[in-house]
């Protein structure tokens, strides 16, 4: 089998559990505790240059896998490997794009995208040049001297991309980006993160709670059982590229919308009797 | 007065400054704010005309009631005598090196303070084990008045410019720290996990997000700074210097010169203001990426 050496990131046997801080309980299964497994033996492993969308129930544990593969958190248990290394902290091959867009609300647009390539030390022409270029590709040309509050959201996420883009990243980890924008918006961002994904190659794993953003984007939807997270079922996503939105409007489409909402139904059940979890985090 | 003066400060900061401030934020801030800011400026044009009648009675009454006898002129000399002995100070020199002493011992005070507190508040706001341990110390010299700790400056730094120095800066560290930390301990997460997620340094951390993010908060503190420390220095000197506008003001008093000790006065009242519309400009300037339009000068 040749499937290690295709493979970008393997996560193996991942488990995170947190300790609360002294005095926070929650209630799991009828008991108090001050310790929550959220993710719990989560095996998955990723192709090169393979799109990837993550659904599944609220709090089963998506952003917390996020992180852990950005390097950001690191795991109670398992480790992820990406190109066969394993990752102990933000690794410089990776991009991360949050929901809230997180752009430094003193950087102009390019500003924000420049910083990506300052703090790899990139000399100040070539990261002006590099951040141009990225602003034009995501027709934002023109907009460089904007503070992010004078963007409207789609743009801002826009910028928040190309800042993930910035460093040339071989993974793009995205934790519902589109989720704050309106349904226009949101539709036309993801034709051109198609666009832009076909023309770079990168991996990407993208969570969503829209079935039908995970369907219309994915090679492979990922479904998560309730907390504690594992991987439930992967689904094929077998619809030519490149897609556009009529796709949606076919009957494949909708096979496969009835597929994973089959799937994820029952997962989604089980979180919302866990509902007692949720107030103890401010998240 | 010093009711009537602060209202028509404040609607003479933006009059006066608006055009200042605007210029800087329009070209850093193409088209959409420039609406809002001309209606702002308009507004506190109309501000400014509706507060100069009264002022203008004020300063009318400080010139009649002397001359008509209605307060003594011994003690309340009227506007045009003071004025006078203002330009002959002013003229002869002695008024711009009181100001150049007074002024220097507060930005000494207040840059060290800056110098001191950024830095400190930075880390203490960070890490919570660096604020647990020093909160409590902060706290009492806080709480401590600059005033009563001037005797002890001379003391231990002596009667001449260490002991103003001490004092002003005293007076204006706990506002740069105070507000440096709560500016820290304010960044949006979010924020720091976006960069650490580029892989931004401890360091560039700091610099570049931490410190930026907490702008606005270390500049309303600046601004309490600024003046606190103004006000230290003219009480230190009143009480214990040879120079300086304080010095100035309460010898003028001691030599019954009264007409000397309000231009004292005025000129302090002067850069107040003036130094109030530099802090609101600087403040404007340096948030301009909020993009709100600032009208609170206090
Ligand atoms: N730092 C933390 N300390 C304690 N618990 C945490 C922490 N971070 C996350 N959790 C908990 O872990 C669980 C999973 O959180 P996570 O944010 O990964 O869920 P999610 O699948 O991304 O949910 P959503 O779809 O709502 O974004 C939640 O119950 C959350 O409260
Ligand atoms: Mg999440």
């Amino acid at each position: 089998m040749d499937r290690p050496n295709m493979d970008r990131i393997v996560v193996s046997d991942i488990s995170k559990t947190f300790q609360l801080k002294p005095g926070q309980f929650v209630t799991v299964d009828g008991e108090a505790t001050d310790r929550v497994t959220v993710l719990d033996g989560v095996d998955l492993s990723i192709r090169k240059g393979e799109f990837i969308t993550l659904v599944g129930p609220s709090g089963s544990g998506k952003s917390v896998l996020l992180d852990i593969i950005g390097g950001l958190t690191q795991a109670t248990g398992g480790n992820v490997q990406l190109d066969g290394r394993r990752i102990t902290r933000p690794d410089p091959k990776t991009g991360y794009v949050f929901q809230q867009y997180a752009l430094f609300p003193w950087r102009t647009a390019l500003a924000n995208i420049e910083y990506a390539l300052e703090v790899r030390g990139v000399a100040k022409a070539e990261r002006t040049a590099t951040a141009r270029h990225l602003l034009a590709l995501f027709g934002l040309a023109g907009f460089e001297d904007r503070f992010p509050n004078q963007l409207s959201g789609g743009m801002q996420q826009r910028v928040a991309i190309a800042r993930a883009l910035a460093s040339n990243p071989e993974v793009l980890l995205m934790d519902e980006p589109f989720a704050a924008l309106d349904q226009q918006t949101r539709e036309l961002l993801q034709g051109e993160l198609l666009r832009i994904w076909g023309k770079i190659n990168t991996t990407v794993i993208f969570v969503t709670h829209s079935i039908d953003e995970a369907i219309f984007l994915a090679d492979r939807v990922v479904v998560m059982t309730a907390r504690p997270g594992a991987v439930k079922e992967i689904i094929d996503i077998d619809l030519p590229r490149p897609r556009d939105g009529d796709i949606r409007a076919s009957a494949e489409f909708n096979a496969y919308r009835a597929r994973v909402w089959d799937v994820l139904r029952d997962e989604v059940n089980k979180a919302q009797k866990d509902w007692t979890l949720s107030p103890a985090f401010s998240h | 007065m010093a009711y009537l003066t602060e209202k028509f400060g404040s609607a003479g900061a933006l009059h006066l400054f608006a055009g200042a401030g605007e210029t800087v934020a329009v070209a850093r801030v193409p088209a959409i704010k420039a609406s809002a800011k001309n209606r702002s400026k308009k507004a506190s044009h109309g501000t400014f005309l509706y507060g100069l009648p009264l002022l203008g009675l004020f300063f009318l009454l400080w010139e009649i009631a002397p001359q008509l006898g209605w307060l003594n002129r011994i003690f309340f000399p009227p506007l045009s005598e003071v004025l006078v002995a203002w330009w002959a100070l002013l003229a002869s020199g002695v008024l711009i090196e009181h100001i150049g002493i007074s002024l220097q011992r507060a930005a000494i005070g207040f840059a060290l303070g800056v110098v001191v507190a950024i830095p400190l508040g930075l880390l203490m706001g960070r890490y919570w084990l660096f604020e647990k341990v020093s909160d409590l110390l902060v706290q009492t010299l806080r709480n401590t008045s600059q005033f009563a700790l001037l005797p002890v400056f001379i003391l231990l730094l002596g009667i001449g410019e260490e002991s103003k120095v001490a004092i002003t800066f005293y007076s204006s560290v706990f506002f740069l720290l105070v507000n440096t930390i709560s500016g820290v301990k304010s960044v949006d997460p979010l924020l720091i996990k976006a960069a650490r997620s580029m892989g931004t340094s401890d360091f560039d951390l700091f610099r570049k997000v931490i410190l930026p993010a907490s702008i606005p908060s270390i500049v309303a503190g600046a601004r309490l700074a600024v003046k606190s420390s103004l006000f230290a220095v003219i009480g230190a000197e009143m009480l214990a210097a040879k120079s300086g506008l304080g010095f100035l003001i309460q010898n003028s008093q001691l030599m019954m010169e009264t007409a000397d000790m309000y231009a004292g006065i005025l000129t302090l009242t002067v850069i107040g203001l003036t130094v109030n519309y530099l802090l609101v400009w600087f403040k404007r300037w340096a948030t301009a990426w909020k993009g709100q339009s600032e009208t609170s000068l206090i």
